[in-house]
């Protein structure tokens, strides 16, 4: 187990570098972010170059790109254009989209593992359908329609809701923007956790189980559950990264001054060291999350070892 | 029954929902009256907030709060009034003496100077401290010292200021420039305090200035909350207890929110809303002219665009776009089909007037036979660029397109050519690599027909970006600068807008409104001339 661990972690290096690299090489081939700065105007030549100067982009780009390297492993990560450490943006966002992460992840387990169960025990009868009918809708509606639409309806027809989250974003303003961001993932959660239940119900351990006597409800969480959520945690898993990475389309409609929201300002404004420095850090949360699942395959199912 | 079930299902997990969000909000302003607080919409500025370096709007509005200059536009009509000038002199249009008003402090209780002036303009102009709007100064003798095209300044301070007194202080220009008072409201041109000077970071934390408000909290990137200061001496007190101006990612979950109930001004209406506004909003929707002209600049650097006798190539594709149909179709009436090369902001008076006449207007035969004569379109096809990334450009440049096609009956003649983001088409536009027309927008920076002029189109100046040149237009805005009498001084620049009609420099589109809507909440909101509002002037019910 140690020595995979490690493995893993080695094999993380050349994926970091390999990715903040193209992150870099795609900002910078995009133009001069100098010439956008002074808007429909030409930058007067002066201040462009000093400004080039200060910010680095008077040299080669493997020079920037090094230099940037050298940098972040010291825990700095450049200055955004408007003067503000790039690592105090991080400071403001990334609380804020772990917060509508969670709150989303939340409601895929909670919701997607329970809908799963019950259609995958009662698979085929009406409870079944319903669910895969539904579950199909909220696949095929783009989350921005979702989005839009529940802020339409809750927020300004019925005002139940504010249409826009506060600068703090707590937990409790983040309930409905999370369960839109959920809610793909959540249907694929329920039909995954839906056949894995349905194929494994008819195992032989579960016969077994039944056979000795277990009760209903020790059958279901302890011997069919657990082998089922094999692949369901694979998925959430990998989702907790695709989250954080993709909800620029919620954090817009929302209003959240999230990860989503300082990586669309930094891409439109080609603020190489914003966007760099928020893909460097959501890399990393990637390679995290998959080493987490990897290692919780071993503890779902004993089976599965690690030379 | 199932389907009861279901719906059952619904109402509690949004009961859930709601019983969570209803102790999460409650911040809102209490109160009306002269003490209530309007919300309004803001975008996140894109520079650090210093008067010589904020050039969007944005960063623009916050300054318009918390500055006050020695003049000041008014809001109505553009008009350049004096605010902390007590009087502004010159015999000879190159030599100013300007004598600052008594009594007036900054919020912190620092008096406002002659020195406070000349140090915010040092300031601004030195190369070192990076300030996007240091050409400002550019007109002030010894600019080229502290500001060089190339090199290290060899001075921290401009040669043409000089503080005589503690309230007057002389500004030497370095060529005749009789309206350069009038330039003097820009928010460049705003003291600073010696608080400033001492602490930098500090103070773009939390900007001291000297007009009616003052910042109570800045969190950057997501809201600044500005509070009445009581104690401004100016006549243009604010009528309202404060402004909180809240960062948007997205212009229409302002306006939702505007809709909504929880927000009061959002002065940035979006395109998809148009259609609804009327309905949404009513009277409470403001749209009127701003200080906003688009054009189409074409590349004179470039030799197939450059021919004896294409001014009438351009004169046709002019004749061949149908504005009135473009602005009321694709903008929904927020654009006004341009007649000159100005904006009506400016009044009669200040030199707005039909010049462009029957060029600027449809006309799909005279079009074709002009673009005939002169030479038709170099290379036959010609491509509009435009940046695609922000502003929703790809459909005006189509439709433009699709006019100019029409007009000539070929459906090759024009087609537009779409540019990934800002930078890399600002970047193509200042490196001058265009091969066809291309997009230019000019805003204003304060309302005089100079500023619609010289910067764009005087022989590289520094917006010429097709990089237009008549000796007889540069000639006339010399003569016009150099003129003490303003009317006439106007006259001559509008001849010089006739050179540029008859050469066609660049093809006059549409002028831009500002938009804005408001909640019952308020009332007396409007747009000044830059298409900011008027925030003093609002009053909370």
């Amino acid at each position: 187990m140690g020595r995979y661990v490690i493995r893993r972690l080695l094999q993380m290096i050349p994926v970091f570098f390999g990715a903040t690299l193209l992150i870099f090489l795609m900002v910078n081939v995009m133009g001069d972010p100098i010439a956008g700065l002074c808007g429909d105007r030409q930058c007067d030549p002066a201040t462009a170059a000093q400004l080039e100067k200060e910010f680095g982009l008077d040299k080669p780009v493997w020079q920037q790109y090094l230099t940037y390297m050298g940098n972040v492993f010291t825990g700095d990560f450049g200055t955004a254009f408007n003067g503000q450490p790039v690592t105090e943006l991080m400071a403001s966002a990334f609380p804020v989209t772990i917060r509508l992460t969670i709150v989303a992840i939340f409601f895929e387990i909670v919701i997607g593992i329970s809908l799963g169960v019950v259609t995958g025990l009662k698979r085929g009868r009406p409870v079944d359908t319903t669910v895969l009918l539904l579950t199909l809708v909220v696949l095929s509606v783009p989350t921005f329609v979702t989005g839009l639409l529940v802020q339409l309806l809750l927020g300004v027809k019925w005002g139940w809701i504010k249409p826009a989250v506060s600068p703090e974003a707590t937990f409790s303003e983040l309930i409905v923007p999370g369960l839109v961001l959920a809610s793909v993932s959540l249907a694929y959660v329920t039909r995954l956790t839906r056949t894995s239940i349905a194929e494994n119900k008819r195992a032989d351990y579960v016969r077994t189980a039944v056979a000795k006597g277990l009760p209903r409800r020790r059958v279901i969480s302890r011997h069919l559950l657990r082998n089922s959520l094999i692949p369901v945690v694979t998925f959430i898993g990998a989702d907790v990264g695709a989250l954080m990475g993709g909800a620029i389309v919620t954090e817009r409609i929302f209003n959240i001054h999230g990860v989503g929201y300082q990586l669309y300002q930094g891409i439109v404004r080609q603020n190489t060291q914003t966007v760099v420095g928020f893909v460097t850090i959501l890399v990393l949360v990637f390679l995290l999350a998959n080493l987490l699942v990897d290692l919780l395959y071993a503890v779902l199912d004993p089976r599965i070892r690690y030379a | 029954m199932r389907g009861a079930t279901h719906a059952k299902w619904a109402a509690l997990a949004t009961a859930v929902a709601l019983a969570a969000t209803a102790c999460g909000g409650g911040d809102d302003s209490g109160g009306g009256g002269a003490d209530g607080i309007v919300s309004s919409s803001w975008g996140d500025p894109q520079n650090p907030l210093e008067p010589a370096n904020t050039n969007e709007v944005q960063g623009g509005k916050v300054l318009s709060m918390i500055f006050r200059g020695l003049k000041q536009y008014d809001p109505k009509t553009g008009e350049a009034k004096d605010m902390l000038a007590e009087k502004i002199e010159t015999t000879d249009s190159i030599n100013f003496t300007i004598t600052v008003k008594d009594g007036w402090t900054f919020s912190n209780g620092e008096k406002v100077t002659a020195k406070s002036f000349v140090d915010a303009w040092n300031y601004g102009a030195d190369l070192k401290n990076n300030q996007k709007n240091a050409y400002f100064f550019g007109q002030i003798e010894g600019y080229d010292k502290v500001h060089p095209e190339k090199g290290e300044p060899s001075a921290t301070s401009m040669s043409g200021l000089k503080v005589t007194g503690p309230q007057t202080f002389t500004v030497k220009l370095t060529q005749k420039f009789s309206t350069w008072p009038i330039t003097l409201g820009y928010a460049a041109f705003s003291p600073l305090p010696q608080a400033f000077f001492d602490d930098r970071q500090a103070w773009l934390s939390k900007p001291i200035g000297n007009g009616p408000y003052t910042v109570d909290s800045y969190s950057k990137g997501s809201q600044m909350a500005l509070k009445r200061w009581d104690a401004y001496p100016g006549a243009d007190k604010a009528q309202n207890g404060g402004i909180t101006l809240k960062v948007y990612t997205d212009n229409n979950t302002a306006y939702t929110d505007l809709t909504a109930g929880n927000l009061d001004l959002v002065d940035d209406v979006p395109a998809s809303q148009l259609k609804n506004v009327e309905a949404d909003l009513g009277d409470r929707y403001i749209n009127v002219p701003a200080g906003i002209i688009q054009t189409l600049s074409f590349p004179f650097y470039d030799p197939a665009w450059n021919k004896p006798g294409q001014e009438k190539l351009r004169q046709g594709l002019s004749m061949a776009i149908d504005r009135d149909q473009i602005t009321e179709t694709i903008f929904q009436k927020t654009r006004t089909p341009a007649v000159d090369w100005t904006s009506p902001v400016l009044g009669e008076d200040g030199g707005f007037k039909d010049v462009c006449g029957d060029f600027c207007k449809y006309d799909a035969a005279e079009a074709k036979k002009l673009v005939a004569e002169g030479g038709g379109i170099p290379g036959g096809t010609m491509k509009i660029s435009y940046n695609a990334d922000t502003g929703s450009h790809k459909e005006w440049v189509d439709a433009v397109c699709n006019s100019i096609n029409r007009s000539l009956g070929n459906n090759k003649a024009c087609v537009g050519n779409p540019i990934g983001t800002f930078a890399d088409f600002r970047n193509q536009v200042t490196q001058s690599k265009m091969d066809g027309p291309f997009r230019a927008g000019w805003q204003m920076d304060y309302p005089l027909i100079q500023n619609f002029l010289q910067p764009l189109y005087y022989t590289n100046a520094s917006s010429n970006d097709g990089k237009y040149s008549d000796p007889q237009f540069d000639k006339l805005v010399n003569q016009a600068n150099a003129e003490a009498d303003t009317a006439k001084a106007i006259g001559l620049f509008q001849q010089a807008e006739e050179v540029l009609r008859d050469d066609m420099g660049a093809i006059p589109l549409w002028y831009q409104n500002g938009s804005a809507g408001y909640s019952e909440r308020v009332t007396n909101v409007s747009l000044n001339p830059f298409s900011v509002p008027v925030y003093d002037q609002i009053k909370v019910n």
